[in-house]
């Protein structure tokens, strides 16, 4: 289920840190843009709101309130048990993997409070081994899982996946009945979990805590599916449909309950939060986040 | 009967042997036996991981519906998922197996041409899935064990499939049956595919048949992708430790269940019978304990898988 495949062919160009002051051009519409003002943007295009991949940091900063991020179990490292080689090592995977994103995981996990409400959040980053489902990351969906149980908090996950890592083989596969199992028992508890799917959600991911959530929510254009584009073309050999396997696509065929702008999320996601967590719009958790407007909750 | 590579000259000695039966030639037969001994016994006791594949695959292997047949002395088979169609890559099945009520739900990938494409060669669409736990859901109203025969190289990768939810319908069975309040029981019985197998494996007792593999992607998907070489499908094989001895050696399966000396292909009765009897000695352990230790059992199973450094 690594479908890794695809990755190479759907690369997108991230606006590039080190250069605030440089163009950018939307692969989507062809416009060139400023850097800065398409960072104003949350990272979208001003011109058709094609929405660039960000990494997990990029994410945390944009849905999780300033300074009150803790990350946990930084310290998990793969361990490499099959000592798995194909063209590279594995180990050499995981060092250049370390080198592009300064992690040994493709997931930053921990806790903060989104519009005032302390959730726990896992992130995946796409950069680091196509934000590939290993043991590592597995574990730290877990854990995350068990803090929120420990304090009736909220969970979300934001998903950026080609699927299961491979050279984990098994011990990858299992993580998806692991975290599905761990999900189990958050539901158990009757907290609410909140699924964000990125570009792109596929695999291993997309068929176990992915597609989970009590509510799931796709960002505009991300490409979500089981089988990647390629596979599919070529197991029924034809060509695929228009759209195919974009979030709207999804929320068009009743898979995902909202496709949300990316300068939205946070209040949605905020919103919803409480809503399934029945807070108060005067509890000061609630309310210290939330001073950017004062309209009714929606719905 | 289709001969694979490594079976050639064990196909050689048993002609040899009929050959000499005709022509009376009891000293030629005597020898000719001998040596066909040795050859099964050295061919079997030293195959590579990749000859383990090609049993797994092996077009006269068992299926769910053989083994099926083998064990349960009553049954009448069920359909549907209740939402949209039943899909014939996966049966169900209620009955009796040693005199003991049960569910077997299984993946069946078709034995002629007619009969694989009625059964999408055993690659479940997510009404499949569906099907596969609108039952097992039924059988835990009931209180019946379930059984899983699992043999796929996957769920199917197709537009209607993710139009209807692949993704979703495998994540919800493995949510499903992580506490799904009856013992439960999965045999891998030839080829187990990945997320489309794992859909019907989360359960209390997980056994491999000796020649079985399961694995996190088809050894011919990891060679395109990790070695961009569809040629380096032995090496991804190996790489992958996909088979019911290495995975049981990691600590990733809980049981292997033996096979007929030259494979499940040569004797399905034998076959049979030992999955009948891996299965009602599973359910006389599982149905002993309270379900609430079953349960926490099953769930701390799962939550240990995985290999990672620091605490
Ligand atoms: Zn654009």
């Amino acid at each position: 289920m690594g479908f890794t495949d695809f990755l190479k062919r759907f690369k997108k160009p991230q606006p590039k840190k080190q250069e605030p002051s440089s163009w950018i051009k939307c692969p989507a519409c062809g416009a060139i843009s400023f850097y800065k003002e398409v960072q104003k943007e949350f990272n979208t295009c001003p011109k058709c709101n094609y929405h660039f991949r960000i990494d997990a940091e990029e994410r945390i900063k944009m849905l999780i309130d300033e300074g009150s991020f803790k990350e946990y179990d930084k310290e998990l490292e793969p361990k490499d048990p099959l000592n798995f080689v194909d063209k590279k090592s594995y180990k050499k995977r995981i060092e250049e993997g370390y080198k592009k994103t300064g992690r040994k995981s493709a997931v930053i996990s921990g806790e903060g409070r989104i519009n005032g409400i302390p959730i726990q959040i896992v992130v995946f980053d796409f950069k680091f081994m196509g934000g590939s489902l290993g043991s590592v990351e597995g574990e730290k969906i877990v854990r995350a899982i068990n803090r929120a149980i420990k304090k009736e908090q909220g969970l979300l996950i934001v998903s950026a996946s080609g699927g299961a890592r491979m050279q984990e083989s098994t011990f990858s596969l299992l993580q998806m009945a692991k975290t599905a199992s761990a999900l189990a028992s958050l539901a158990e508890h009757r907290l609410p979990y909140i699924s964000l799917l990125t570009d792109p959600t596929y695999g291993g991911v997309s068929a176990s805590f992915a597609f989970l959530g009590d509510i799931i929510i796709g960002e505009p254009g991300a490409m979500i599916g089981f089988a990647g584009p390629r596979v599919i073309k070529q197991t029924i050999g034809a060509e695929l449909p228009e759209g195919f396997q974009r979030s709207e696509f999804l929320l068009k065929h009743g898979l995902i309950d909202m496709v949300v702008n990316r300068k939205e999320l946070k209040k949605t996601i905020s919103d919803l939060f409480a809503y399934l967590l029945k807070l108060p719009r005067n509890t000061p958790a609630h309310r210290e986040g939330n001073s950017t407007d004062d309209s009714s909750p929606k719905g | 009967m289709a001969i694979l590579p490594f079976e050639k000259r064990i196909e050689e000695l048993k002609e040899q042997i009929e050959v000499a039966k005709l022509k009376n030639d009891q000293p030629a037969v005597e020898t000719l036996q001998k040596e066909l001994k040795k050859e099964i016994e050295k061919t079997f006791s030293s195959l590579t991981p990749y000859q383990k594949l090609q049993l797994a695959r092996h077009p006269d292997r068992p299926h769910s519906l053989d083994i099926i047949n083998l064990i349960m002395e009553e049954k009448y088979e069920l359909h549907g998922d209740r939402h949209f169609a039943d899909d014939k890559a996966i049966v169900a099945f209620i009955g009796r197996i040693g005199g003991k009520e049960a569910v077997v739900i299984g993946e069946e990938r078709g034995r002629d041409t007619k009969d694989k494409i009625k059964r999408n060669f055993g690659m479940p669409h997510p009404e499949g899935y569906r099907k596969a736990l609108r039952i097992a859901k039924m059988a835990e109203k009931f209180k019946l064990p379930v059984l899983f025969l699992i043999d796929t190289a996957g769920a199917f990768p197709g537009i209607g499939a993710e139009e209807r939810g692949q993704s979703e319908a495998i994540a919800r069975n493995l949510f499903e049956l992580s506490r799904l309040k009856v013992p439960t029981i999965a045999v891998v019985i030839g080829e187990g595919g990945s997320g489309g197998a794992l859909a019907l494996g989360v359960v209390d007792r997980f056994a491999m048949l000796k020649y079985s593999v399961f694995s996190v992607i088809s050894p011919e998907g990891c060679a395109a992708i990790l070695w961009g070489d569809n040629k380096k499908v032995e090496s991804a094989t190996k790489a992958l430790k996909i088979s019911a001895e290495e995975l049981k050696k990691l600590g990733l399966i809980d049981d292997i269940i033996d096979e007929p000396k030259e494979g499940a292909h040569r004797d399905y009765q034998t076959t049979a019978q030992n999955i009948k009897n891996y299965f009602l000695q599973k359910l006389d352990e599982l149905s002993a304990l309270p379900l609430e230790q079953l349960l926490q059992q099953r769930f701390e199973k799962y939550l240990n898988y995985g290999e990672f450094k620091g605490k």
